[in-house]
């Protein structure tokens, strides 16, 4: 329980302290309280000082941020100047958007990559193997943005580019640790038993593997959801990975603090709970 | 797999050598516009036609490959280091300070950095040749580019500290940088090579992807990542297959870098 | 001049009449915006895609015909303009309502008006009206009559109400009633906005029936262009309004019926050098870039058909000037683009001591001509540009190095710190008359980018701009602003405080489903005409 908390914690003052400085980096940027519309000819004197004096109350690192968690603390996440409207209201839009790409994004990449990993490693069969090896190294070398590219040329749907980015990841890794279960010396002996090959996998294979699998899992999601922003961004997918891109290119204080606490916290929950399975792996080994 | 190896390995020989060799090789001056044929098909004068703007597709993938093939790896071997040195250290120290710095570099994954290479952008002189700029693009790259291999390594660093072999160095009285560099930085090397060479090409799209902010490499200089970018226009490029040339090479040629490592150094 | 009226009469009389020939109702039009619109508020809208969705609902008192260029009777069946340009009497039109059924009275448009010049909304819109200090005033004459009196004269007083939309100052709705042929239904952020047909909308056609054809309009968010393209080709909208060269290149050889090309635009590329005085330059490029010889020198050793043949695809034309002969009465016929002419460019820059060194240039004491464009980066065109500027200038030794930005810091650039050298740019114009314009030719103006906000005129031209420019604000007859205007684009021609480059062509595709379509150089480019046109039969659309 309290190892529970101390993590909370952890991860509360992390996200905090990504805010923060996700900020900082905004506010410090060229380009920081500039509007395009400046350029507006129409605009007379007034109105352009009016548009730069807009930007004052956020000129100032602490008092913005320290507005903001008042704001937060109040259930306030501000308003996105770029897009004029409540963060909160965009981040309720985008979000499902997102998860769901995320979530179709994961399914395909690990019933791809754990199915292939299992095919491989239970047939034995090498040309199985070498071209499944083959077709992982080259989505890995292939970045998310060629990607997204490639999948609009094809006229593909985007979504599934994310399954092709967790995709090798899984089949990687899932086939060396299901390789190495296979080798155990209890599941040679199950083999000469004379047991089949789904038996072994499910009552032998499977269990030893699994807290590894499980802490894989956790690494994908992370995986899956940083790949969403360029992704999202290339094929025009109104996710969160779109906002953030907007975001960026507009200087958009308010969006981009609770964008960065989002990503840290994803990052933070997936990690911490791949190391806390790792660890509850080790500690039942030992 | 062997002979796969070695035709790899023949393979980035040979276009190592041809971008390294390109004053001589390439048959025009990556920057000089024909301008009475732009957008042309291949020729025998343009081998792999020519660009928007008239340029010499092959020459400018020939010295587009130069700079990618050594800077890439460059930026890539400082994320190495990087990586090696955070995640090895609080892999062998252990306790708070692993904790804290696996924190850190999770805090660092989730920053949008894009802004520091915008400020850095701002900061440098608007007068900087092309070479310059591109070199503190990668370098840029590369000192932001360690924090997930740091992980891995780190987790591989914790393993190994804990391991029987280690165990009995301590035993036998090595301790402190002896230990470090005589039985856990050996060890490690597989992870660092894989995660070496995992981020080139990485790094070499990371480039590409700058360009559009207007922080890649300046004008007339190509690279892989501006030679990629001709295929941004999709809607008109179906009719000129060879512009997917670079894309291709791109492929073949990490393809080949993974090749020569072996299977097993390849982590998650 | 008579010949281009009979050919307008009778465009517009084959338009009306294929109107009718085909007219139906029904079905929905779908084409993309490239981000969601920033507000609903018609009189705070500034972006592109709040000014469309302006136009397909917005009800204004006159429309500035996109074809003649002429103002037209909407809301307002007449008006007169009076004292001296400060007054405008208008007689509304009777029985309109908005879209949720509370009538158009003369109090809307004095609402609308008084929020309009409220100075504390900073409407962009309404700063074009502001030509001096004091108050508007409204005075309703009546349940259909109202005179609007402001502080001082406006030249072209009725066609800048073509931007005005009239809300209402009674309905619930507030800025969702409207006036115009729709109204917004649904929005989802990020993804697409519906706008159904207004069941009160006022305008028929001649055979009595109620505009407009099309019952729906689907508004599609989708930033990237290319997919925007593939998915023309797929069908699933239905035109792009501008396309690039290449595309339109791709479509005239697959179906040229899909292509339109309604000839030069009113856009502008341009670039120039930094004359702030303030700026970090050092004293030596300053001098430089206030020297007419300089930039003259500049100008002609660029070559602008190369630009438009490689850079356009052949789809622009060499500019001349701040004003683009696509708008038809402001552009002085007089001035014809810089020519090509790299031993006059040298002579120029030998006139201020400059000199060929070795091929490279230099100047009177000694240092190399070398120095940087800033562009915005992402735009292809002016990447394009830039690189072969870059070329071109190496022809007389000078040394360009292209730096791309992005808009953010090169605003900032621009507009702050004045830490460039030069800048390429583009300018869009909405607006036919010169007084849009203003803020960029008056040396007090913070747009004036060359050097901005000046206490007194730096220069006798930027002195003599002023007074031609205020000269052409306060005059009423045409003619006589038309006449301070042409000077003014001469003065520009002859000191090249901006070097004009290349004016793009107005470049459409539209699905062949889609009837009565007339693409014009005139925002907006395919649908100014959205009360007329129809989607064709073949294309009932299986929905």
């Amino acid at each position: 329980m309290r190892g529970v908390l101390k993590l909370a914690a952890k991860i509360l003052i992390t996200v905090l302290l990504g805010g923060f400085l996700g900020a900082t980096l905004v506010r410090l940027a060229p380009g920081f309280g500039v509007d395009e519309e400046e350029l507006d000819p129409r605009l007379n004197q007034q109105s352009i000082v009016a548009l730069r004096q807009a930007h004052a109350p956020e000129s100032n690192l602490m008092v913005l941020y320290f507005h903001y968690l008042d704001r937060l603390l109040h259930g306030d996440l501000g308003i996105s100047r770029t897009l004029q409207r409540p963060v909160r209201q965009l981040l309720v839009e985008r979000f499902p958007e997102t998860m769901k790409g995320v979530g179709l994004g994961l399914a395909l990449g690990w019933t791809l990559g754990l199915g292939l990993a299992v095919a491989t490693v239970m047939s034995r069969a090498w040309y199985l193997d070498l071209s499944a090896g083959i077709l992982a190294g080259l989505l890995l070398c292939l970045p998310a943005a060629v990607l997204a590219l490639l999948f609009v040329l094809a006229q593909a749907p985007a979504r599934l580019i994310l399954g092709l980015i967790v995709f090798p990841k899984v089949f990687r890794y899932s086939r060396n640790l299901l390789a190495r279960s296979s080798a155990l010396p209890h599941v040679l002996m199950a083999r000469a038993k004379g047991l089949g090959n789904l038996r072994v996998l499910v009552w032998h294979i499977l269990p030893t593997a699994a807290p590894q699998l499980l802490a894989l899992a956790g690494v994908s999601v992370s995986v899956a959801f940083t790949a969403a922003i360029p992704v999202e961004a290339l094929c025009d997918l109104p996710g969160i990975g779109q906002l953030a891109w907007k975001a960026a290119l507009g200087r958009d204080v308010a969006l981009l603090i609770n964008l960065t606490m989002i990503v840290t916290l994803v990052t933070l929950v997936a990690n911490s709970a791949s190391d806390l399975m790792g660890n509850r792996f080790r500690r039942a080994e030992a | 797999m062997k002979w796969a190896r070695i035709m790899a390995i023949a393979f980035l020989l040979v276009v190592s050598a041809a971008s390294l060799l390109a004053n001589f090789v390439a048959p025009a001056s990556y920057a000089h516009q024909f301008r009475d044929v732009p957008d042309a098909a291949p020729s025998r004068q343009h081998l792999l036609g020519t660009d928007d703007l008239g340029r010499d597709r092959f020459s400018r993938v020939l010295y587009g490959t130069r700079v990618s093939l050594l800077l890439a790896p460059a930026a890539a071997l400082l994320a190495s280091v990087l990586a090696a040195l955070v995640g090895g250290i609080a892999g062998f120290v252990g306790g708070w300070v692993e904790r804290c710095v696996m924190a850190a570099t999770d805090l660092f994954l989730s920053l949008p950095w894009l802004f520091l290479l915008i400020t850095v952008r701002a900061l440098l002189p608007l007068n900087v040749s092309p070479v310059t700029s591109v070199v503190i693009t990668f370098a840029l790259l590369g000192c932001l580019g360690w924090a997930g291999a740091a992980r891995v390594v780190c987790a591989d660093a914790r393993a190994l500290s804990q391991s029987d072999f280690v165990l009995l160095a301590r035993a036998s009285g090595s301790a402190g940088i002896r230990l470090l560099w005589h039985h856990l930085v050996p060890n490690l090397k597989p992870v660092l090579y894989a995660q070496f060479w995992i981020s080139v090409p990485v790094f070499m799209i990371a480039e590409a992807n700058l360009g559009i902010l207007g922080l890649g490499v300046a004008e007339p200089l190509p690279s892989w990542g501006s030679l990629l970018r001709e295929l941004e226009s999709f809607s008109t490029i179906s009719g000129q297959p060879w512009q997917f040339v670079p894309l291709i090479l791109l492929i073949v040629v990490v393809s080949s870098f993974h090749l020569v490592l072996t299977q097993e150094e390849l982590p998650v | 001049m008579r010949q281009r009226w009979v050919r307008i009469v009778l465009l517009i009389l084959a338009v009306l009449s294929t109107g009718i020939a085909l007219a139906q109702s029904g079905g929905e039009l779908r084409f993309c915006l490239r981000s969601d619109p920033k507000t609903f508020n018609p009189l705070l809208m500034a972006d592109d895609a709040s000014e469309t969705v302006r136009y397909l609902t917005g009800g204004v008192l006159m429309r500035l015909n996109r074809l003649t260029q002429e103002a037209e009777p909407e809301l307002a069946t007449s008006w007169k303009v009076s004292d001296g340009g400060k007054t405008i009497t208008l007689k509304l039109r009777d029985g309109v309502r908005f879209s949720d059924g509370t009538p158009l009275s003369s109090d809307d448009v004095a609402y609308t008006v008084q929020q309009l010049m409220d100075p504390a909304l900073h409407s962009p819109t309404g700063d074009a009206f502001r030509s001096g200090e004091g108050r508007v005033i409204t005075r309703v004459l009546g349940k259909n009559r109202i005179t609007i009196t402001f502080p001082a004269p406006i030249a072209g007083l009725d066609k800048l109400f073509d931007q005005v939309a009239i809300m209402s100052a009674k309905s619930p709705q507030k800025e969702m009633a409207v006036l115009g042929p729709y109204y917004v239904a649904e929005n989802k952020a990020g993804a697409y906005l519906i706008l159904k047909r207004n069941p009160n909308y006022w305008k028929h056609d001649s055979s009595g029936r109620q505009l407009p054809y099309i019952d729906s309009v689907r508004l599609e968010i989708q930033q990237n262009r290319d997919i925007e393209t593939l998915r023309l080709e797929r069908g699933e909208i239905d035109f792009i309004n501008s396309i690039d060269a290449e595309y339109y290149d791709k479509v005239m050889a697959q179906n040229p019926a899909m292509a339109h090309d309604a000839g030069i635009s009113l856009d502008a590329e341009f670039m120039w050098f930094n004359q702030v005085p303030t700026s970090p330059l050092p004293a030596y490029k300053k001098a430089w870039f206030t020297s007419t010889n300089f930039r003259r020198a500049i100008s002609e050793a660029i070559n602008r058909e190369d630009l438009v043949r490689i850079a356009f695809r052949g789809r622009a034309h060499p500019a001349a000037g701040p004003v683009s002969p696509g708008n038809k009465f402001w552009f002085n016929s007089k001035l014809q683009p810089h020519p090509f002419d790299q031993k006059s460019a040298l002579q120029r820059l030998a006139q201020d001591g400059f000199h060929l060194q070795d091929g490279v240039l230099h100047d009177r004491d000694g240092h190399m001509v070398e120095f940087s464009i800033v562009t915005n980066a992402g735009n292809k065109y002016r990447e394009r540009m830039a690189t072969m500027i870059q070329q071109d200038l190496s022809g007389i030794g000078i040394k360009l190095n292209v730096v791309t930005l992005d808009f953010p810091s090169l605003i900032e650039r621009m507009t702050r710190t004045f830490d460039y050298e030069a800048c390429l740019l583009g300018l869009v114009n909405t607006d036919l008359d010169p007084n849009s314009q203003m803020n960029v030719w008056l040396s007090s103006s913070d747009n004036h980018q060359w050097n901005p906000s000046q206490k007194t005129p730096a220069t006798a031209w930027e002195a003599e701009i002023d007074k031609l420019m205020r000269a052409q604000a306060s005059a009423l007859d045409a003619k006589q602003r038309k006449q301070y205007f042409d000077q003014v684009q001469e003065i520009a021609w002859e000191q090249e405080p901006f070097i004009y480059l290349v004016n793009k062509d107005a470049l459409s595709a539209v699905s062949p489903s889609v009837r009565n379509v007339h693409p014009v150089v005139l925002r907006p480019q395919v649908y100014w005409n959205i009360d007329e046109l129809s989607l064709g039969s073949e294309v009932a659309r299986n929905k």
